[in-house]
């Protein structure tokens, strides 16, 4: 996993609430058995005409937005499936970090495992943000997850919380399942007790 | 004395297998659900570091999400891309020896039928499968939720998986529900009045008298749809229904080993005085049949209803309502059973069950489908399938003019070839209304099976205790 410490970058305003992973990554984009490769479908009912033209308005479309690495979006980001492909399109794409005032729970999580940093901000920050965002290309804002700030192009900075185990693991690009195989041991011994108090499992 | 806990702190505790100084814990997975889609990626991952399945006997397969649904497909799949990802399941199956039911089983189905039915899915259980509506699996008492890839990679190398513990939320449901309402109306009703984001964070744990009073098919429809309410797992606390449902099925312990599981089954319950952080009730009378609107499962409204403006809403709110509208063709004030359907979707995993089946076929007994309508039966399994043809389901639906497929997920999400037409509008006892979720352009009118039954014979949406009443049998 690369890991994240601090990116500053050109933020997309998405103000839309409820933004779902069919809307981040439609269905028939999940037959594929490998990660890369998503990027050039993210969002694409609403980048794309169906005869695979662009759709202008569509903010990823626009010139000032398509080298984009941060997305500022309404409320609840995420709902929806559990597909790990929304976040790796995401990543294919280039997008790192995604703010909002609520993520999906299975999302969110699904973020951390791919290097993207999920940034939940009361209504009021996201709101600022998001008219930063509007601003384009030349206002680049700046997330720092060894501070745990985000600042805007003008210079106001702003704190954001994350878990301290899931901050440790993205700023060093740690994969959890080594993490966890070191706890073996640990593993061994709950299943012998498992064998003894519920042997039916 | 330890303090009053509720269920899921109950289930919790006993999964611990470690916990970090911040809080973060290593839970141990009693039952890992596996299929086509949220997978490849998954074993791919093993093969490259060389990791094996640590324990392939919890670990179950099988195919459902892009299985076509007509006969043929176990020895032909023609979408190229969905074959391969089957193939891939099969293989990753056989090198890797975990439990697998191919399509060409009986036993074959959607993930979160198969997992109760073949008695993989036990009270107490911790349950885990690369899909959210792994929820499903709470109406046993079993924490279930969906994980992504990782996750997936993650619980087949170690059988654990790294969380932090979420609040605790209650839903009552008190009193009877009014005839004609059913599981589907009580959770699409808790998500209108919750949102779609009401439930992050928490767990729910459904409770009162119309809880108790559903069937086990109709728990797993409520707790199917806690996902919808942004909620990470849904959970009933296990009774004798539970034990009834359980008793006898394949993979449920027997003999001695039953009597001591049920020892344990039967301490699962919140105790009195437990604490919950967010508590919501509703009276069981007051749930009416409910549809869908929108493009979200909170945009929901009684059938009795008109189609809201979007000024009544407040926020963001306001323009999701707008889209929402003009992607659904809809017009402020109509009433919703005015609107007309040309497409009648019944299965999932939230309602391909056997009592489902039932349930629609009462409604269809002896009717036809309006004319130029396209009706569909997915059951949820093969012996779904092969137990409503015994009980005379199928040839009702066959008779009414509707289809009668093999099970998958079909048009729940629109993988294989079931899918909507740009504009064709659904009446679907699945789960999710989002744009596009049927088929690009297609529309979602989310319904109980009743009530996909109605709208199938009358053309339109439609309130399903008007059928009711009416004789069973046509002059
Ligand atoms: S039936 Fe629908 S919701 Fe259920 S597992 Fe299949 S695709 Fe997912």
């Amino acid at each position: 996993m690369q890991e994240f410490t601090k990116l500053t970058g050109v933020a997309a305003p998405m103000p839309l609430v409820n933004i779902d992973t069919d809307m981040i990554i439609p269905k028939q984009f999940l037959k594929t058995i490998q990660r890369s490769g998503l990027g050039k479908n993210l969002f694409d009912e609403m980048r794309y005409n169906p005869d695979g033209s662009e759709i202008p308005e569509f903010v990823l479309n626009q010139p000032a937005y398509r080298d984009a690495q941060i997305i500022v979006a309404g409320d609840n980001f995420g709902c929806g499936s559990s597909r790990e492909h929304a976040p790796w399109a995401l990543l294919d794409f280039g997008i790192r970090c995604v703010i909002s005032t609520s993520f999906a729970d299975i999302f969110y999580n699904n973020c951390f495992k791919n290097g993207i940093l999920p940034i939940v901000m009361p209504p009021e920050v996201v709101e600022v943000l998001m008219e930063d965002a509007r601003r384009g290309a030349n206002a680049r804002m700046t997330v720092d997850l060894e501070s745990q700030t985000v600042t805007t192009s003008d210079g106001q900075s702003f704190p954001f919380q994350v878990d301290s185990f899931r901050r440790h693991c993205l700023m060093n690009g740690l994969d959890d399942i080594g993490l966890t195989l070191e706890k073996a041991a640990s593993i061994d011994g709950f299943e012998r007790d498992l064998a003894t108090l519920r042997p039916w499992v | 004395m330890t303090a009053p806990r509720t269920l899921y702190d109950k289930i919790w505790d006993d999964h611990v297998v470690h916990q970090s100084e911040d809080g973060t814990c290593l839970l141990y997975i009693d039952r890992h659900l596996v299929h086509e889609v949220t997978s490849p990626q998954a074993f791919e991952g093993l093969r490259m570091t060389g990791r094996k399945v640590r324990a392939p006997e919890k670990t179950i397969a099988v195919p459902d999400h892009n299985v076509p649904t007509t006969e043929g497909r176990d020895t032909k799949i023609d979408n190229e891309e969905s074959r391969i990802q089957v193939e891939a399941l099969d293989k990753n199956a056989r090198d890797f020896g975990i439990n697998y039911y191919p399509v060409s089983d009986i036993r074959q189905g959607i993930v979160h039928i198969v997992g109760p039915e073949q008695g993989w899915t036990l009270p107490g259980m911790t349950v885990v499968c690369g899909d959210s509506h792994t929820a499903t699996h709470g109406a046993f008492g079993a924490l279930a939720h969906g994980i992504g890839t990782s996750e997936v990679e993650h619980v087949l190398a170690t059988q654990t998986l790294i969380q932090k513990k979420s609040k605790n939320m209650k839903v009552e449901i008190t009193g009877s529900l009014r005839p004609g309402v059913t599981a589907k109306d009580i959770t699409l009703s808790v998500i209108g009045l919750t949102g779609t984001a009401g439930g992050t964070g928490y767990v729910i744990e459904y409770c009162g008298q119309a809880i108790r009073e559903l069937s086990m098919e109709g728990r797993m429809t409520v707790c199917n749809m806690a996902i919808e309410g942004g909620a990470r797992a849904g959970l009933i606390a296990p009774d004798e229904k539970t034990f009834a449902y359980v008793m006898g099925r394949p993979h449920a312990p027997k003999g001695a080993a039953w009597e001591a599981a049920l020892a344990y089954w039967k301490t699962l319950y919140t105790d009195e005085g437990a604490q919950f952080d967010k508590v919501v009730t509703i009276r069981g009378e007051d749930i009416a049949p409910v549809v869908t609107w929108g493009t979200s499962p909170e945009d929901v409204l009684p059938i009795t209803a008109t189609v809201p403006s979007p000024e009544e809403f407040t926020g963001g709110k306001v323009e999701a309502a707008r889209r929402s509208l003009e992607y659904m063709g809809l017009t402020p004030g109509q009433k919703l059973t005015d609107i007309k359907i040309d497409t009648v979707f019944i299965g999932s995993c939230t309602n391909g069950r056997i009592e489902d089946l039932r349930a629609a076929a009462e409604i269809l007994k002896g009717k036809k489908v309006a004319p130029g309508m396209r009706a569909m039966v997915v059951p949820g399994s093969g012996l779904v399938r092969a137990q409503a043809e015994e009980e005379g389901l199928a040839q009702i639906f066959i008779d009414a003019g509707f289809e009668w497929r093999l099970a998958g997920c079909s048009m729940c999400l629109a993988m294989n070839p079931d899918q909507l037409s740009p504009g064709e509008r659904c009446a679907s006892t699945s789960n999710r209304n989002f744009e596009g979720r049927q088929g690009r352009n297609g529309r979602t009118h989310l319904v109980s099976p009743g009530m996909a039954a109605a709208a199938a014979i009358t053309g339109h949406l439609t309130d399903v205790r008007d059928l009711m009443t009416a004789p069973a049998e046509p002059a």
